[in-house]
């Protein structure tokens, strides 16, 4: 009888294991492969299950007579978002390789300060940004819009590099001096090199949070430029039709490509 | 006081205190600032009176409370799944954790807004299955509302669980099995502690993140489910009442916070139960 019982509870834990893990996983993944399926769907509408396959809403979507207004949202994203890489590489980068070097105590009380916006909600900041612009009489803006998403983002790409620059041996940088390299010649050569791989995971991640962000976006963004995020979500509330589903399956190649360079390069820094 | 091997830090450190500290500051500030040129708790006693907005409040903390218990028993499976998986296995589950994590929210949402409308896949399921006779749509009320943020906030849960089941031990499974304690017995006795400071962690970033989530409340819950961040909105792009927009903020963020300070807490309590 006692056997019995063990087997049993040995049975059903298994099929808790396998069978609630497995369909946590579907659940999990589901939705974006019903996205990716329903952008080559043939139909008209976005009914349930697509009528066929056919490319005709990605067709739409590239047609500039058709869909000026998101080609313009997603250039004037695609340029928000690069500049932010930019700003955020240019401050990011040399910060995180020099507390990886400093001491301690100085590092562990700065640290804090710069990954704080990871925890904050963005929509809480985007006010507090606007309530300061308004205040120092200064309108919404692309300088705004690039400010905001750096300051917000900015932590993304800071992690990424810190871990590398932390696994590097200084003893590199040691030698390269010792053999007679300049300062400017020792970072190029061998510190740059080394944190390279962390920079481009940060970019990317950067990027990919730029074009998707909309609270920033909303608040500090000047509302005759539009936005590609404010235009999907403008689409989703209002004119749901197969273009918002061709965007998606555009954008869940993006992160898929993400997701490779994170594992190339940033694999070794998150783990 | 600034070292000369600290110097590449500080244009970091001024752009993140100028830009990201500083507005908060002023946030902070500017709640405090009454409709009468006055200074104090008025703009927060104002909100704590309004039935209404008393409501939209606890409305939103029980969203956020809700979404947290959901994704802590919907990961549960999965992450014991993950302990028990091989190396491929693991990888599986961690592009399936990743690629939604990875993809953009508006994306998301909207793939929950297909698979909850009136001809989605749900509705049509149960239309198949007879326990239903007209399609019905899970769009603009509550549960679909949690079922979309569940499977959006999951991966902020399952990351940092995975991340310590990477470093755990083994052997201690092993030996709890070997010594004869059932399986359910030696998962929840030797693994499940090791967890539990990953799974509060975890817990604080869904939390936020479904009370704040501003684009899947508004698409998926509709016009008539309000919650904070709409209502801070209203306040800001509508009505232009800035110091009680920013009394709002305050109040999300001290929730939030007062949650994430109890966590903490009981984090390092259970911690020292389990080392004594």
């Amino acid at each position: 009888m006692a056997e019995f019982r063990n087997r049993l509870s040995t049975l059903l834990y298994w099929i808790f294991v396998w069978g609630g893990g497995l369909a946590v996983l579907i659940y999990m993944i589901g939705p974006i492969i019903l996205a990716l399926v329903m952008s080559f769907n043939a139909g008209s509408t976005l009914a349930f299950p697509p009528k066929g396959f056919s490319l005709r809403w990605y067709q739409m979507l590239l047609d500039p007579a058709e869909s000026g207004p998101i080609h313009t949202a997603a250039w004037n994203s695609i340029e928000v978002a690069l500049s932010t890489v930019v700003l955020v590489t240019l401050i990011t980068a040399p910060a995180a390789w020099a507390l990886a070097r400093a001491n301690r105590r100085f590092a562990g009380s700065v640290e804090p300060v710069l990954l704080a916006p990871l925890v904050l909600p963005s929509l809480v900041y985007a006010l507090a940004a606007l309530l300061a612009l308004s205040l120092l009489g200064l309108g919404p803006s692309f300088i705004a819009v690039l400010i905001g998403h750096a300051a917000v983002f900015a932590p993304l790409m800071f992690r990424t590099v810190l871990g590398l620059a932390q696994r590097m041996n200084p003893a590199l940088e040691e030698a390269s001096a010792t053999l007679g390299a300049s300062r400017g010649r020792t970072f190029l050569k061998v510190s740059l090199p080394g944190i390279l791989p962390g920079i481009l995971a940060g970019a990317f991640l950067v990027f990919m949070q730029s074009l998707d962000n909309v609270s920033v976006t909303l608040f500090l963004g000047d509302p005759g430029r539009t936005m590609l995020p404010l235009r999907l979500f403008a689409m989703l509330e209002e004119s749901l039709d197969g273009r918002v589903a061709a965007v998606s399956g555009l954008l869940i190649l993006a992160a898929a490509l993400l997701l490779v360079t994170l594992q190339r390069f940033g694999g070794r820094s998150s783990s | 006081m600034i070292r000369k091997d600290t110097l590449l830090a500080w244009p970091m450190i001024a752009f993140m205190v100028l830009f990201f500290i500083s507005p908060l500051v002023l946030l902070a500030g500017i709640s405090l600032h009454g409709e009468d040129g006055s200074w104090g708790l008025g703009n927060f006693a104002a909100f704590l009176s309004d039935p209404f907005a008393r409501g939209v409040l606890t409305g939103t903390l029980a969203l956020g409370a809700k979404v947290t218990a959901w994704v802590s028993l919907a990961a549960l499976p999965l992450v014991m799944l993950y302990w028990h998986g091989g190396k491929r296995l693991r990888g599986l589950i961690l592009i399936c954790t990743l690629l939604p994590m990875l993809t953009a929210n508006v994306v998301r949402t909207f793939a929950w807004v297909v698979l909850l409308g009136r001809n989605g896949p749900i509705s049509q399921t149960l239309l198949g299955l007879g326990l239903t006779e007209r399609p019905i749509s899970f769009l603009f009320s509550e549960t679909g509302l949690v079922m979309a943020l569940v499977q959006i906030e999951m991966p902020l849960l399952l990351l940092p669980v995975f991340s310590v089941l990477n470093r755990a031990d083994r052997k201690t499974l092993e030996a709890a099995e070997v010594l004869g304690a059932g399986r359910w017995r030696a998962w929840f006795s030797s693994i499940f502690p090791q967890i539990i400071p990953a799974v509060l962690a975890g817990w604080v970033l869904v939390f936020a993140s479904a009370t704040t989530s501003y684009v899947t409340q508004s698409v998926i819950g509709g016009a008539r489910l309000i919650y904070l961040p709409q209502f801070v909105y209203r306040e800001v792009g509508v009505l232009f009442q800035w110091p009680m927009a920013a009394a709002i903020s305050i109040l999300l963020l001290a929730s939030t916070g007062v949650i994430m300070l109890g966590l903490t807490m009981l984090a390092r309590h259970e911690r020292l139960q389990g080392h004594g």
